[in-house]
């Protein structure tokens, strides 16, 4: 294995403060917008744009965390199963722009689990995703509203996100296999 | 563009580092004997979560879907086996609710056949309260299904101590150190004999009070030779509550006067009713807590019963939450 670094500090910083501007552009302002962030490292991700917009406007943004876990759609196939950590979105999602933060998109499938699990809390206006980094291979129609770095990857490569709040450091790094094994080897 | 501040009111959830789920080693819940310290936090982590989720106007999440979860009840229950089944459908468990009094069991059938019958049908997971203890154990023998232990004889009540241990945790913020009383009929209650396992693994004190028939007689060689810390007996429920945090009377049955282990009730009233006064005697904040069913004026008083330090209500509540968490817990990943 081998681990290139993708995304320094600085990078995830410019990232985040344009993604910042596209959801104040895309919504008007941020009067009706709530923020959630996916478990772990979504969550950290979520209060920095927060941080952001709040900067630009006036107005607080309410920031919440989801955990997907209750709603995965492999969970009857895992053998270890997730712990479950508390879901808290502060404000009512009815009514409201509720836009989806997580760290890296991938299949789609926690995205969906995401979308029912918020639908659970109430019937908002819309509901958008924003991703640090998309690295493709859905497995579902589904795509993101707001990306920080698209890396175009193969699905034998990890992606690793670091954030400060969880790791100490901020940083976006791909884990290559030494031998690199391809899908045509037999 | 430099990152600013966030404004006073602006809402910045915080992540925590929690037990991993590799610390559960368990296919059944019997009782607490055999949890460790990490394993109980794991499932107040969880039924952290899930208490948001009954805060929900929907109160349903998937993550049992297709499971079958039975309750087969030898004992008559109504928050026990209500709970469970709430629980299980919260989760989106089917749900099957046998009562042996009106089933093949009435008819003869013994409890390893229709036990067996029960995991023929698909149950993912038999729920079972039994008047023997040790029923329970008797059953993980015969069966390849998850056993969740609702109350078997004198023996053991996991799921209700748990909730116990929950309950004060919430608003003790943890067990360690905390002088916990429980008074009453410790000799018929497994309440007492989980909570027991649970709190003193949760590094609490635990004193028992209660008149010296109602105490089991070998207690105090159990108690040393399972090496169980931090266990006393006090007799007197005036120096028992000296300094207590958690105060937990038992439901005192009737049939124990006939069966001559009382003088009279009066007397179990006079001397060991959980009253204001007697309240007074312990810690400002003290908790009261409750197993149910209740019976006021005898075991407790009705004002401390409905008084502000009375958490019985929200026991229920957490009930719940603690039972879907064992459910997810036992039940949820791949079937074994």
């Amino acid at each position: 294995m081998s681990e290139k670094a993708l995304m320094l500090s600085d990078d995830i910083e410019r990232a985040l403060v344009r993604i910042a501007h596209e959801i104040e552009e895309r919504n008007k302002g941020s009067e009706r917008v709530v923020l959630v962030g996916m478990q772990t490292r979504g969550v950290p991700l979520a209060g920095r744009l927060a941080v952001i917009i709040q900067g630009l406007g006036e107005t607080t943004i309410p920031v919440g965390s989801l955990d997907i876990g209750l709603y995965r759609d492999d969970l009857s196939s895992l053998d270890l199963k997730p712990v479950i950590h508390r879901t808290d979105v502060p404000a009512d999602v009815t009514g409201k722009h509720v836009v989806l933060v997580d760290d890296v998109f991938y299949t789609g499938r926690s995205i969906r689990a995401a979308m029912d699990a918020i639908m659970d809390l109430g019937r908002p206006e819309s509901i958008q995703l924003a991703v640090l980094v998309d690295r493709g291979h859905r497995e579902l129609p589904i795509r993101a509203d707001y990306v920080g770095k698209n890396i175009p990857t193969s699905i034998y490569e990890e992606i690793k996100v670091y954030v400060k709040e969880v790791e100490g450091e901020d940083k976006v790094t791909v884990l290559t296999p030494d031998r690199e094994v391809t899908d045509e080897s037999n | 563009m430099k990152v600013t501040e966030p404004k006073s009111g602006a809402t910045i959830p915080e992540t925590f580092p929690s037990p991993s789920i590799g610390v559960w080693q368990h296919r059944h819940v019997l009782d607490l004997d055999d949890f460790t310290a990490e394993e109980i936090e794991l499932v107040f982590e969880i039924a952290d979560a899930m208490s948001e989720v009954l805060t929900r106007e929907v109160k349903r999440v998937p993550a049992l879907r297709g499971k079958t979860i039975v309750t087969l009840f030898y004992e008559p229950s109504t928050r026990t086996r209500a709970s469970f089944e709430l629980a299980a459908k919260n989760l989106s468990a089917d749900t099957v609710s046998l009562d042996a009094s009106k089933s093949s069991i009435a008819k003869g059938e013994s409890l390893v056949d229709s036990l067996r019958t029960l995991q023929a049908l698909g149950a993912d997971v038999i729920v079972m309260r039994h008047s023997q203890s040790g029923a329970p154990y008797l059953a993980t023998q015969h069966l390849n299904t998850s056993v969740m232990n609702a109350g078997d004889g004198w023996h053991a009540h996991p799921s209700q101590a748990l909730l116990d241990l929950f309950t004060i945790r919430c608003h003790l913020g943890g067990l360690a150190k905390l002088k916990v009383v429980i008074v009453g009929d410790i000799l018929h209650s497994r309440v007492a004999r989980s909570d027991i396992w649970g709190m003193t693994t949760m590094g609490a004190e635990v004193t028992l009070c209660a008149p010296p028939t109602l105490l089991p007689r070998s207690l105090a060689e159990f108690i040393s030779y399972c090496q169980i810390p931090n266990v006393s007996v006090e007799s007197r429920i005036e120096s028992a509550l000296e300094g207590a945090d958690v105060i937990m009377p038992l439901r005192l049955q009737a049939e124990r006067q006939q069966s001559g282990l009382l003088p009279s009730l009066r007397e179990y009233i006079q001397l060991y009713q959980l009253t204001e006064e007697r309240l007074s005697l312990a810690k400002p904040y003290a908790l009261v807590l409750h197993p149910g069913p209740m019976n006021e004026g005898v075991e407790i008083s009705p004002e401390v019963a409905y008084g502000t330090q009375s958490v019985i209500e929200e026991q229920v509540t957490n009930g719940v939450a603690i039972r879907m968490a064992l459910l997810y817990l036992i039940a949820g990943g791949r079937s074994k």
